[in-house]
């Protein structure tokens, strides 16, 4: 079993490396989603260790989620490209010193 | 108007644990006291229709108030005048232990415990300074219609009268010494717009500031001196505080002295906040005559008599009067002597004279009764010297250095005739007021302290000089005339007033006939066992007299049998440019108050500047300079802030491991 | 065993999201991730996951993502140049001191014997999991529908575009086009549309004007762009390569062979004639 949560972490930290690195926000978005499906892998490895189903509820509970924040967060990508012609993250640091 | 007429009249209280009697307010009182108040109300109500109605006014009725006004304002003091004279002769009519009159009039203020009323109180020592302050202050009025005729803002200037009489009433009638300390006040202020009167005179207006600033270091004094009473006796009232003075600690008393002589210094120009009053000359004559000589300068006295209670139980307080009083008396002496300018001389003359009255309230109740009777002779004599001053300025287009005086006495005769009364009362004529009252107090001074005794007598003689050189240079001696001046008796509504004045400075010493000052003030300020002299009276007397005709010869040699230079020559002693500069009090003054104040002054903006500001702006400074530098850390990259999130999610699991694993 | 395959196919497929320059190779392997993560999902148990995986995430999610990478631009590549200074190098270390930590402080631990979802799953996975779903997290669920709806008035307001102007009615536009052609010269009526020629696909060949030159603006821009538009004078060779088989058919001429016939550049091949070669020819 440990073998799953390792692998979690392991997705999880090169998601988290994804976030820091790329600068394209689709990709960065997909680096938070493939943190979130490592989390997932995680509460399922964990339901099944402990033999009840509120693991894999809660997977269920973050898929909805990611959902809904995938919907919201293309369509705040939208609006920024819209306006800036860009999809870069680093073009928004306009709130600064 | 019932309400003012709560007055009673009770007998006398005895006299408490101290030699003092006590005041007692809250007598019985009915028929013409019941007017008390009116005394006060009359120049109230004048200054108020003159000062504060009058502006508001337009058109002809202006021009006519204007025009008019002088004579609203005489006739209140002139029936104020009538007042006092009638309640005083009721006065006279009662028994000497029913002579306390008290009239509550509303309570002023009331928070805690301290209650305050409006009180009056009408006792003999109040008595005689009424008549002082409504008759000389009436005779000063009608002068003024003279003097000020043709000043466009005579109607003001009666108004400003009229505040200071009812000021001064307040002073002298108020039965507590917070009400006492309004009159104070009243009379402060009506000073500072009377001595700046002719404001557009830059010297005026300092004189004025100058006057007023020094008086509120001694009001500094007469409030702190109210305060204390209430913390020790839980009330100001005259008849509470002198029975309850004998209970109170000596410490707490020494200080009620000194803080009161404080006030009484700085209101009757007593050294060290003598500076003001010679200055204060630059008020108009009337003015001079009837405050800065008269009787708002001696409102020290009058406190220090009528605070006689607690003076009796403190020697060091007393002590510190009589030595106050020996160096202003000299002090003021001795400007007499230098300055040319007439109404400066009398100022110095005045300052000297209240050295006096001071000297014999310093003395005990001994004293008292010869301190007032010298205040109402200075009054009358005083009063009647500047008036004639102000004759002599009025005839000689208001110049007032007396070089450029000399044989006035055929140009203005009914002036000089008055003169010469006020001369010889002062430098103590045998017969004449003033003899009588500086003999007593000379003598009373000589029975109390032999050095103190021998200073006094020593003015006496300097009093003569100063004052027979000024006589001599205004009306004797030769023409020193400016070349457009045509000398003339001044107009009746002026010599009158200097006739009336005149005779009582002649007449003033009837009052000590069968020691009848003494026994009308014995109610107030306690029967006193007389010290004998170290001489009998009467040879006091003599070297007194010898001593006075002395200084009248020096004067004789020195200014009368020679040539008085038009010019005030330069190449003279150390001592006549020291007395010219007011014996350096303006330059003591700079030099310890003004100078080390403006210094401290400095020193606290630089410390404030420096420290203060410098520790809260460097603070900030040192703040927005860390923050400069931290806010690079908000670069506005989504990035970095994403950074620090790992970086603080990494230090959570490490701790997390380390609390497991530890 | 089906983890030890696919755990390293989808390592492998997660660091290269890091590393491909291009998004849509990006979600290319992380749908690798997903799809194999449904395949772990099942391995575990989770049937019903496995599907949801598969329909939601892989199915819509990373659908929605490849549309609006669509939207936005397919090619758009990252430049390699990080701009902000020591943010890579602190990232990487960053990163591997993280997981090298969440790694070893995992393994360190004990899990015990794996209790198995037997028995949960006893009357079936979705049943079981409906019956948790809507009773004890009945409430979470009812707040995730209201998210959901959120969600999407959400997205509706942030993607809604205000109109600043009025629409433009057929009378407006009919004003413009007459005015464009009286002052720029505009032709006011439809484009005219491509020739037709039979050998060839007609969209790429222009319509020939009466006087046999062709119409450029009747063959679409993009294809002028890409060069694969005929020439004229290609054409006049296609006219007289077409008279002359006809002159041979007429004549019956068996020396004619179609095989040698001038291969004309076609579409797929490389330009012979673009429009410059059209100029270049007419300067001639």
């Amino acid at each position: 079993m440990t073998q799953y949560v390792v692998l979690s972490a392991i997705l999880f930290t090169i998601g988290c490396v994804g976030v820091l690195t790329r600068r394209n926000a689709i990709v960065v978005f997909m680096c938070v989603e493939l943190m979130l499906n490592a989390c997932n892998l995680a509460f399922v490895a964990f339901a099944r260790q402990h033999g009840n189903l509120d693991g894999q509820i809660t997977a269920f509970f973050v898929m909805v989620v990611a959902a809904a924040e995938v919907v919201i967060g293309l369509a705040i990508i939208m609006t920024i490209f819209r306006t800036r012609r860009s999809a870069s993250v680093d073009d928004a640091s306009l709130l600064k010193y | 108007m019932n309400l003012l007429s709560h007055s009673v009249l009770l007998p006398l209280a005895e006299g408490g644990a101290s030699h003092a009697p006590v005041v007692a307010p809250d007598t019985a009182a009915g028929g013409v006291f019941d007017l008390l108040w009116l005394v006060i109300g009359l120049p109230l109500l004048g200054a108020f229709l003159l000062l504060g109605v009058a502006p508001f006014l337009r058109g002809s009725l202006k021009a006519s108030v204007d025009k008019h006004g002088h004579l609203l304002g005489t006739a209140t003091a002139v029936l104020s005048f009538v007042l006092s004279l009638v309640l005083f002769l009721s006065l006279l009519g009662r028994d000497a232990e029913e002579r306390q009159v008290g009239q509550h009039l509303w309570t002023w203020f009331e928070t805690g415990s301290l209650r305050v009323g409006m009180d009056l109180l009408y006792d003999p020592l109040a008595a005689l300074f009424l008549l002082l302050i409504t008759g000389v202050g009436s005779l000063i009025h009608v002068y003024a219609i003279g003097y000020m005729e043709h000043d466009p803002r005579r109607r003001r200037f009666f108004g400003y009268l009229n505040l200071f009489v009812a000021a001064m009433l307040t002073l002298i009638l108020s039965a507590n010494f917070v009400g006492l300390f309004l009159g104070w006040e009243g009379v402060g202020l009506a000073s500072y717009l009377l001595i700046g009167f002719w404001q557009h005179k830059p010297s005026a207006a300092a004189a004025a500031k100058k006057a007023f600033v020094i008086n509120r270091v001694g009001d500094i004094g007469l409030s702190l001196a109210i305060a204390l009473m209430f913390a020790t006796f839980g009330t100001t009232d005259f008849g509470g505080v002198s029975e309850l003075a004998g209970e109170a600690d000596q410490a707490t008393l020494n200080a009620l002295g000194l803080l009161l002589l404080l006030g009484a210094c700085g209101k009757s120009a007593q050294v060290p906040l003598q500076a003001w009053l010679l200055d204060a000359m630059e008020g108009p004559t009337p003015v001079s005559a009837l405050i800065h000589a008269a009787t708002m300068v001696t409102a020290g006295v009058y406190l220090v008599v009528r605070s006689n209670f607690i003076y009796e139980l403190t020697p060091v307080a007393q002590t510190a009067v009589v030595v106050v009083a020996t160096v202003t008396l000299l002090w003021g002496a001795v400007l007499g002597c230098a300055k040319d300018d007439i109404k400066k001389a009398l100022a110095g003359s005045t300052m000297s004279q209240i050295g006096y009255m001071m000297l014999a309230a310093g003395l005990g109740p001994v004293g008292y009764p010869f301190a007032i009777f010298h205040l109402l002779t200075h009054g009358f004599f005083k009063a009647n010297m500047f008036l004639g001053a102000g004759s002599v300025m009025h005839g000689m287009n208001d110049d007032v250095d007396m070089r450029h005086y000399g044989a006035l006495n055929k140009a203005m005769p009914v002036t000089f005739i008055t003169f010469a009364m006020g001369y010889l009362a002062i430098i103590g004529f045998p017969g004449f007021s003033g003899f009588w009252s500086k003999d007593k107090i000379i003598e009373s001074a000589l029975a109390d302290n032999l050095l103190v005794g021998l200073l006094a007598l020593l003015g006496a003689g300097i009093t003569a000089f100063y004052m027979t050189r000024l006589m001599l240079m205004t009306f004797f001696t030769s023409k020193r005339w400016e070349a457009d001046v045509h000398p003339h008796e001044s107009p009746k509504v002026m010599t009158v007033p200097l006739i009336v004045l005149a005779a009582l400075s002649v007449l003033g010493g009837v009052l000590l006939l069968g020691d009848w000052i003494v026994t009308w003030l014995e109610p107030v300020t306690g029967h006193a066992e007389h010290h004998e002299p170290p001489l009998p009276a009467i040879v006091i007397t003599l070297i007194i007299t010898a001593v006075v005709a002395l200084g009248v010869a020096a004067a004789w040699f020195l200014v009368g049998k020679r040539e008085v230079p038009r010019e005030a020559p330069q190449d003279v002693s150390f001592a006549t440019r020291a007395a010219r500069a007011d014996l350096y009090g303006d330059a003591i003054n700079d030099a310890v108050v003004v100078r080390p104040g403006v210094g401290l002054v400095g020193g606290l903006t630089a410390f404030d500047r420096g420290g203060v500001d410098g520790t809260v702006m460097g603070g900030a400074a040192a703040l927005g300079g860390i923050s400069t530098l931290l806010r690079r850390v908000q670069n506005g990259f989504v990035r970095s802030y994403a950074l620090s999130l790992l970086g603080g999610a990494l230090l959570v699991v490490l701790a997390l491991l380390a609390v497991n694993l530890g | 065993m089906t983890f030890w395959i696919l755990a390293p196919i989808m390592v492998v497929a997660a660091l290269g999201i890091l590393f491909v320059r291009k998004a849509v190779h990006a979600a290319l392997l992380l749908a690798v991730v997903m799809i194999s993560l449904a395949f772990l999902y099942a391995v575990l148990d989770a049937p019903f996951l496995f599907a949801v995986q598969i329909i939601v995430y892989t199915g819509a999610i990373l659908m929605l993502f490849l549309f609006v990478m669509m939207l936005i631009g397919v090619d758009a590549t990252d430049s390699v140049v990080e701009t902000i200074r020591g943010q890579r190098a602190m990232a990487v270390v960053l990163g591997l001191l993280f997981g090298t930590t969440l790694v070893l402080g995992v393994s360190q631990v004990t899990l015990g014997t794996v209790v198995g979802l037997d028995e949960a799953n006893a009357g079936g996975n979705v049943p079981a999991i409906a019956n948790i779903l809507f009773s004890r997290y009945v409430f979470a669920f009812e707040a995730t529908s209201a998210l959901l709806i959120t969600a999407a008035l959400g997205a509706m307001v942030l993607a809604h575009r205000e109109r600043l102007t009025p629409k433009a009615t057929q009378a407006d536009l009919a004003a413009q086009r007459i005015r464009d052609f009286a002052e720029h010269g505009k032709h006011p009526g439809p484009l005219p549309s491509p020739g037709v020629y039979a050998r060839h696909n007609a969209v790429d060949t222009p319509a020939l004007l009466p006087d046999g030159t062709a119409a450029e603006s009747s063959v679409s821009r993009v294809l002028a762009a890409r060069g694969t538009v005929r020439s004229a004078p290609a054409m006049a060779d296609d006219i007289d390569d077409v008279r002359r088989q006809i002159a041979g058919f007429e004549a019956q001429d068996p020396t004619t062979d179609p095989a040698a016939m001038p291969e004309t550049s076609g579409k797929a091949g490389a330009p012979a004639h673009t429009t410059e070669d059209v100029r270049k020819d007419v300067d001639q």
